[in-house]
């Protein structure tokens, strides 16, 4: 009867989340490293950015292939998809996210928001490992249905459109921020430099409105595929669930920052505050959302 | 500022009104505890629903128009469109006619008109806009209509017992607006068995749940011959005109009472509610055919454990080591003035504990099988047997379906809106070669792209 969890396997699968998040710390110190190097003045100090740049990517790869078998492992040591708590899904979904932006690097003018996205990958595993992380657990009835994986895999793909999109919101405001541009600082005068080797705000927008829009339609499915879910196993389809209303406002963020875009002609920094905005909706419902409201996705795993 | 809903939270709810007992009415008058269902929300629904056709309704004569309007002429200066491109070439006399050809084959609609041609495609991109918002307004109905005819009982069975499908048989029932009696479909449906599997064999996941098992036997009318089913979570029993969830379970301990002189005066399987994941459960049982009333309040641990307190715990779900508790209280049950009352609570108020508590005699302890004395010389108490019960929520809502249909369209709708491209492309033929221009109606990532494989092909057309 049942099933067997591998407790060992699933520390196992630890230590390789925890090799990868050294190996992403140290991507992350080169891709800064890189930035201030181009950022540079001096011509011989940008002559070995290229470089380093290319060492900060191996990094962040080799950092991906362990992240992705300690998430792999995690499934083998509870003999089901690793996606069933809060920690569980951040490892899954920052995996996510980093593979995204690695496939994403082909698009050269991508390169620049390596620093953010390995940044936040980094933050991503650091919370779950230090405050989301428990023990490999069985599956509750609730959860035993193929819809797990389509729910929450398109979930995380949504999240991880998104997430990017934010990145490219947040160059975007730092690149027309009228402080940043004014300020006399000897640091901000750093910043400006790194911030002009970014591609042009235009660029930007528009990456970020495509990842949006992705992100959209994923989300609209998300939500389709949670209500198909929810009528099988909570005998209807919508009940307001806290959860429910979240991911709902959520969609109506993104539905509102594409209407305004389409319509309203709502573009720059307008467009990109209520991308950000949507984004940290986002955050506010998995973390917010999940720990503190009840509710019937009560899933984190954590008392 | 988070309010708890009745819906997602009722406890919140009653503690939000003992602990702020001025403000919660108020609150409550402007229904915060209930939004969902508000007065104000359903006004937002309507309002958002009302603007959907007032927007929707002429942009579709706009598209309409459009789709019957041949695509616009050429304007004068190429160069100051967001994409163009001038190309010398001398073998420029079929330009047009070429230009023609190969924007029609790529899906342009496309107009010639002497030196110039103009195109255009992704008209769907405003067609799927449409079908999204249409669909919106279908998804509002179907939920309006579908909640309306939609009901949703709930009913506990102990193993062994039958329910019938009727108003009378349920505990609990909420009907939508437009519900009425003759909606339900009589059948009878009798729980068999109920099974749950603990898990006893992984140390850190010692007491998890893994399944839940209700094996049913239905029947349509009373005559037809029974069907066996079963229900699991996640996977209701479809019957017609209603599916069958299961939303909890527990345990049914059959006790039967014998007063002084050995006559039955209550014998039954009562429902326990569960208290913990370890299954501490909860009963109360009521005796109102005793020469004098009594009332037990009563704890069943499925594996009993005696913390250092004293106090008595459960520590696996299962029936392993079975132990019921009981504190015995005589007087008024208050059953009599036919008032409803819940089967949950013993109102204890005009009764006096006669056994456990303060009481002389202590609570009374009983392992399966074991008859022990009441206090009092009220009789004996036996602990037959231990039964499951499954709590089922029988529910319908036949908009369902047309709110799926609705949102897949939409999805579809909006997904083609956002993707397919719309653009108008324009070529005309000059004195040195042609040039070819192009402009996006919306985000359009290979404007530029086009313009140049345009102009390409036209080139390489040529030389064959």
């Amino acid at each position: 009867m049942g099933i067997a969890l591998n407790e060992g396997l699933s520390q196992i699968s630890l230590i390789f989340i925890y090799a990868a998040m050294a190996i992403y710390t140290a991507a992350f110190l080169t891709f800064a490293n890189h930035l201030s190097r181009l950022a540079s003045e001096k011509k011989k100090v940008q002559g070995v950015a290229t470089k380093i740049e290319r060492i900060a990517i191996i990094l962040m790869i080799l950092g991906a292939v362990l992240h992705a078998v300690g998430v792999v492992l995690r499934g083998i040591a509870a003999s089901r998809v690793p996606w069933a708590n809060m920690y569980e899904f951040s490892i899954t979904g920052s995996l996510v996210v980093v593979t995204i932006f690695l496939f994403a690097l082909t698009i050269k003018d991508i390169r620049l928001i390596a620093t953010f996205v390995s940044g936040f990958a980094l933050l991503i595993l650091g919370s779950a490992t230090s405050i989301f992380y428990v023990e490999v657990k069985s599956l509750m009835p609730a959860l035993q249905s193929y819809w797990l994986v389509i729910h929450v895999v398109v979930a995380i793909l949504a999240t991880a459109f998104f997430n990017i999109a934010a990145a490219l919101s947040i160059a975007y405001l730092l690149k027309t921020a009228k402080w940043i541009e004014k300020s006399k600082l000897k640091l901000m005068a750093t910043v400006k430099r790194i911030l002009d080797l970014f591609p042009s705000i235009e660029k930007i927008e528009r990456l970020a409105y495509r990842f949006n829009i992705i992100g959209f339609i994923l989300w609209s499915f998300t939500l389709i595929a949670g209500a198909i879910w929810a009528e099988r196993a909570w005998h209807r389809y919508w009940g307001w669930d806290t959860k429910e209303v979240w991911t709902f406002i959520i969609w109506t963020i993104y539905a509102g920052y594409l209407h305004a875009n389409a319509t309203r002609g709502w573009t720059g920094k307008r467009s990109a505050w209520l991308g950000l905005i949507g984004f940290l909706a986002v955050l506010f419902n998995f973390t917010v959302v999940n720990l503190f409201f009840k509710g019937l996705h009560v899933y984190s795993g954590l008392n | 500022m988070v309010f708890p809903q009745r819906s997602a939270d009722p406890n919140g709810v009653t503690q939000y009104f003992d602990t702020n007992p001025q403000l919660a009415p108020v609150l409550d008058a402007m229904q915060l505890f209930d939004v969902y269902t508000s007065v104000w929300f359903s006004a937002i629904y309507i309002l958002l629903f009302i603007s959907l056709i007032g927007c929707v309704v002429p942009r579709t004569g706009v598209h309409y128009r459009a789709l019957i309007t041949p695509p616009p002429a050429a304007p004068k200066l190429f160069s100051r469109m967001p994409a163009s491109l001038s190309v010398k070439f001398t073998k420029n006399s079929t330009i047009p006619e070429r230009a023609e050809a190969v924007l029609r084959k790529q899906g342009y609609r496309v107009i010639r008109n002497g030196k110039t041609v103009s195109a255009e495609r992704g008209y769907v991109r405003e067609t799927g806009n449409l079908v999204f918002h249409f669909s919106l307004i279908g998804v509002l109905i179907a939920v309006g209509i579908g909640g309306g005819l939609s009901f949703s009982g709930q009913r506990v069975l102990v193993e062994g017992e039958t329910f019938v499908n009727n108003l009378a048989s349920y505990d609990s029932f909420s009907p939508g607006t437009f519900f009425n009696e003759s909606m339900l479909v009589p059948f009878s449906m009798s729980l068999d068995k109920f099974e749950v599997d603990f898990d006893l064999r992984n140390q850190t996941n010692v007491g998890t749940p893994l399944d839940f098992r209700a094996y049913t036997s239905s029947k349509l009318t009373p005559t037809s011959p029974a069907t066996s089913g079963l229900i699991r979570v996640n996977e209701p029993l479809e019957m017609p005109g209603a599916n069958i969830y299961l939303t909890g379970n527990g345990y049914a301990p059959h006790i039967t009472i014998r007063d002084a002189k050995g006559n039955v005066v209550f014998a039954g399987a009562n429902v326990f509610l569960p208290q913990s994941t370890t299954y501490t459960s909860l009963g109360v049982i009521k005796v109102p055919d005793a020469e004098r009333q009594f009332g037990i309040i009563s704890f069943f641990y499925p594996t009993v454990e005696t913390l250092t307190t004293g106090a008595l715990t459960s520590i696996y779900p299962a029936p392993i080591d079975p132990l019921l508790t009981m504190n015995v209280y005589e007087g008024d049950l208050g059953l009599d003035s036919g008032v409803p009352t819940n089967v949950y609570a013993l109102d204890t108020s005009k009764m006096k504990q006669v056994a456990g508590g303060k009481s002389a005699v202590k609570g009374l302890r009983l392992t399966l099988g074991e008859t022990v004395d009441l206090p009092n010389g009220l009789g004996t108490v036996t602990f037959d047997d231990i039964r499951r019960f499954a709590s089922l929520d029988v529910s319908y809502n036949p908009g369902g379906v047309w709110v799926l249909l609705f949102a897949l369209l939409s999805l579809a709708g909006v997904t083609t809106s956002l993707l397919v491209p719309r653009r108008r492309v324009w070529v005309r033929q000059t004195t040195e070669g042609f040039e070819v221009a192009a402009l996006a109606r919306g985000d359009d990532p290979i404007l530029e792209k086009v313009v140049r494989e345009v102009a390409e092909e036209l080139k390489a057309k040529d030389k064959k």
